[in-house]
């Protein structure tokens, strides 16, 4: 386009699309699945669908104004330089007020389709992740990831509170679970990548506290991880299926945590052990959930 | 300032307009469709008296 061009390009709606972060979606929609799954009551398919979609959309719409506070930033980082904003294929207000329409009707439908309670815990989400997280304690704390890990965290417990219409133990678990897992994942990949946080100034705890405390503490949290994810299975909310395969899943998160944990990385080692317990952190939180919901079918069939 | 748009700079401009028209078509299409199953599943739900 010419500089002397005054009619902006309209962006690709596949931009748009972009901005809702599809693959951090996924997982909100599987964990929020999970935990509208593995919830006692029943839920009409379409309301449940409704539930799901606003969590989804709502999800969307945090991301899209994060990236829309985020834009300077993101240009400076190889991972996030070629989203729609940094990379100059959309205009900022144009993120901002497609962040506020997803953001406000998600929580719109949510409070008509599916219940009050559901859409106060979703707003307050969204707000968590773009107010709390993204504008006030990333660029303040190394302690951003701890504190805004609670936003990924919503998401099962708004699924549960969708079926069942109140908080118990329960929903407030799988919160704390999703809490503190995002501390060693996301460390894990701050590990690897932290040469592009320090030059944006994100101070994030190995820029700040440097790598060998960064180290201790993914190891910390892992160790802390393992018997919260069995309380479930200790206070009867689920059975021995789920017990054992949290306790399996954390065992192995803890292994390869404290091969991260208890080590030193020398330049060009390739960071293998990191990459190795982010790739598992994953994998181990899609597991985790997906043993959730299959403990509870068992229930439910009489297997257990 | 105001220069007229080239022809392919109006084609990619038009192209840009459909191709956004469309999706929000189709998604204001199946958010009119969820919006009528809703009603349906809380009328039926409200006159078998269990919601």
């Amino acid at each position: 386009m010419d500089s002397g061009q005054t009619l902006p390009l309209p962006a690709e709606w596949r931009d748009f699309f972009a901005l809702t972060k599809p693959r951090v979606m996924t997982l909100v929609i599987f964990t929020g699945l999970c935990g509208l799954l593995a919830a006692p009551g029943s839920i009409h398919p379409v309301i449940a669908f409704t539930a799901i979609l606003c969590i989804a959309v709502g999800a969307g719409g945090a991301a899209a104004l994060n990236q829309w506070w985020e834009a300077d930033i993101d240009a400076g980082m190889k991972r996030t330089a070629a989203r729609p904003l940094p990379a100059g294929r959309m205009e900022r207000t144009s993120a901002r007020d497609f962040g506020i329409a997803l953001s406000a009707g998600s929580v719109m439908v949510m409070g008509l389709g599916v219940g009050v309670l559901a859409a106060a815990i979703l707003a307050f989400s969204i707000f968590y992740y773009a107010w709390i997280y993204t504008v006030w304690l990333k660029p303040r704390t190394p302690q951003n990831i701890v504190i805004g890990g609670g936003a990924g965290a919503f998401p099962p417990m708004i699924g549960w509170i969708a079926v069942t219409g109140d908080i118990t133990l329960m929903p407030v678990l799988l919160f704390a679970i999703i809490f503190m897992w995002t501390p060693p994942h996301f460390w894990a990949l701050a590990l690897f990548v932290q040469t592009d946080y320090a030059k944006v100034g994100i101070p994030m705890m190995p820029v700040v506290a440097g790598e060998t405390s960064t180290r201790r503490q993914i190891l910390a949290y892992a160790i802390a991880l393992l018997p919260l994810t069995l309380v479930p299975w200790w206070i009867g909310g689920t059975g021995a299926i789920y017990g054992w395969s949290a306790l399996l899943l954390g065992l192995v998160f803890v292994a390869l945590s404290a091969k991260v944990g208890l080590r030193k990385s020398v330049p060009g080692d390739g960071m293998v052990p990191e990459k190795r317990l982010f790739g598992y952190s994953i994998l181990y939180l899609f597991v985790l959930f997906g043993m959730l919901v299959i403990d509870r079918l068992a229930t439910v069939q009489g297997w257990q | 300032m105001n220069e007229p748009l080239t022809p392919e700079q109006t084609e990619l401009y038009r192209a840009r307009q459909r191709g956004r028209n469309r999706v929000l078509g189709a998604i204001l299409c199946a958010l009119a469709v969820l919006f009528f199953a809703i009603t349906i599943v809380k009328i039926a739900g409200q006159s078998a008296g269990t919601h």
